[in-house]
């Protein structure tokens, strides 16, 4: 991809980040094959947000589209980051991880079908706490068992970002993709202040956060596979092609071997400047994605 | 409640495995041994404290860069091990903090070591191996996504020293705005988000809470009584799916985890119209 945006096309866009979770979920299928699935009509909210007078959601922020997809079934979950931090919570966790699994049926019958994850989270939701992260290791281990056959693309647009035990489900992907406003990391700056002080994470400075978690340096870091605009193609185009790469020969969260060395290498006595990783690192297995 | 002391790791870990020493070229904070257990010889493994730990934020038993990779590369083993033979257990003994929560953590893709831990375990549960885990100590957030919850099943003990939980209790507080006091008082009603271990059993994710009168000291007996429970635990994994749906068909389950078996049942009748 070009760094240098060409303006009649920046201008002419269509964004992604402004589209809610259900625009977003149908604006990646072939027209007019995307149908939801356990949609709002069928009224599945969280049966804990009202015990404690937090107004549930009759989608509890998790939308599930079935359709195709370059031709090919495909099932895409978007999680809507407007409601409640797209936190994980019992219903939009048991949402996300049943799709992946009939996914995952379907292909053992004979029937290709990919998973896209659109993942704009804070990780659990914590008026569910326990549910919520028994959740999220339900979802790592259905995008596990699905992977094997067909891949699982994972796209962090932004704002919300992907943080907390989701960055997990991100990291088993088959392939990430993400918009230069997205945000990638198991602790969010907040947290790491508030856990290991200001020293440690100054969470008011902004160019610090965007130059660690932002998706620039991930994909630059090559822990991310694709980078692209806020726009709308160009997130449809980036997920047409991986899924027409299919599964990964090596998923990335099995390269220990590789990983282990690359940690080992690193001088952990000072902080460093994120960029010195993107060196060291390199773009190693991502890939530009053609417009 | 309890405080987290890092002790019972590796308490547990030398008493099921007669062994208290990382495998050469590991960090100090992860303990692995294989030892007989019933037919069986088991892979042990735990994340223990290390005060000298390379990272900094990683030295109090928090799960790191290196616990993760490490716990990754030593499950691993396993797998390419038994690939044409017998699938041995893998027991998770699981005492941990939480995640590291540092700079350099983030700079360096936690989010991705975390992912090929639970892939390590994950995929050794997907190809047959029995994977175990016991929770003696704390069980808590990103921890134990890397290290302990991708088991076929999982055995805790019933104390106060015991917590599974997604946030130690000041942040979850803080987080939903809410006082210590008024989060422990929901958490008598709202059984997800107690800190207590008996009211985690309620939500049906456990396989079996054990008790022990002694759990930062254990007796012979009681050791022998936890080996018993791990060796029945690998024999009821090998006797089911590779999968996690025991996790919503215990009795416990069907009662509290109700929404997540309606949105399955939703889901698969809607996945197959048109």
């Amino acid at each position: 991809m070009n760094n240098e945006r060409d303006d009649t096309n920046f201008i002419n866009r269509q964004s992604f980040i402004e589209l809610d979770a259900r625009e977003r979920a149908k604006a990646l299928f072939d027209v007019g094959t995307a149908r939801e699935l356990a949609g709002p009509f069928d009224r599945l909210e969280s049966p804990w947000l009202p015990m404690q007078d937090v107004t549930p959601q009759a989608d509890d922020g998790c939308v599930v589209m079935k359709g195709k997809i370059s031709g090919q079934a495909a099932v895409v979950v978007a999680l809507e980051g407007a409601f409640q931090g797209g936190s994980m919570g019992e219903v939009s966790g048991a949402k996300l991880t049943a799709a992946l699994d009939l996914a995952c049926a379907d292909n053992e019958k004979g029937i290709p079908t990919s998973a896209v994850m659109l993942l704009e989270t804070g990780g659990v939701r914590l008026q569910e706490a326990n549910l919520g992260l028994a959740a999220i290791a339900e979802i790592m281990a259905s995008i596990l068992a699905l992977r094997k056959h067909a891949p699982v693309i994972c796209v962090t647009a932004g704002t919300v970002g992907c943080f907390g035990g989701m960055s997990l489900a991100a990291g088993l992907s088959s392939y990430v993709v993400m918009t230069h406003e997205a945000r990638l990391g198991l602790n969010g700056p907040e947290v790491i202040e508030q856990e290991s002080g200001v020293d440690e994470f100054d969470s008011s400075d902004r160019a610090l956060i965007w130059a660690i978690h932002g998706g620039e340096q991930r994909y630059a870091t090559g822990v991310a596979d694709a980078l692209v605009d806020d726009d709308t193609q160009q997130v449809a185009d980036a997920i047409r092609h991986f899924i027409s790469k299919g599964v990964p020969a090596v998923h990335r969260s099995s390269q220990v071997g590789l990983y282990r060395n690359r940690i080992e290498a690193l001088d952990p006595s000072r902080q460093w400047d994120p960029r010195e990783l993107r060196e060291t690192w390199g773009t190693n297995g991502s890939e530009e994605v053609k417009r | 409640m309890s405080e987290y002391t890092g002790v019972r790791g590796a308490a547990w870990f030398r008493t099921l495995t007669g062994q208290a020493s990382p495998m050469s070229g590991d960090p100090a904070s992860v303990l692995t041994a294989d030892v007989p257990l019933g037919n069986d010889n088991a892979r042990f493994l735990c994340v223990v404290p290390d005060p000298h730990a390379r990272f900094p934020c990683a030295r109090q038993g928090q799960v790191g860069l290196e616990e993760a990779y490490t716990l990754a590369t030593r499950v691993r083993e396993v797998i390419e091990r038994d690939k044409n033979g017998t699938k041995q257990p893998i027991i998770a003994i699981v005492d941990v903090k939480s995640q590291a929560y540092g700079r350099r953590e983030e700079t360096a893709a936690i989010f991705l070591a975390a992912a090929a831990a639970a892939d390590a375990y994950g995929s050794a549960r997907l190809a047959g191996h029995p994977v175990i885990t016991l929770v003696v100590g704390h069980a808590l957030s990103g921890g134990f996504l890397t290290h302990g919850y991708q088991a076929n099943r999982i055995l805790a003990f019933d104390d106060d020293g015991v917590m599974i939980h997604a946030m130690h209790k000041e942040a979850a507080a803080r987080i939903t705005r809410r006082s210590v006091e008024d989060l422990e008082k929901l958490g008598k009603t709202i059984a997800p988000l107690s800190y207590d271990i008996r009211d985690y059993a309620k939500l049906g994710l456990l396989h079996k809470l054990l008790h022990v009168e002694n759990p930062e000291n254990p007796s012979e007996q009681e050791a022998q009584n936890v080996r018993n429970e791990l060796i029945a635990a690998i024999v009821d994994a090998r006797n089911g799916p590779v999968d996690l749906r025991n996790r919503l068909q215990s009795k416990e389950a069907i009662e509290t985890r109700k929404a997540s078996i309606l949105v399955r049942a939703i889901l698969e009748a809607q996945w197959m119209e048109k």
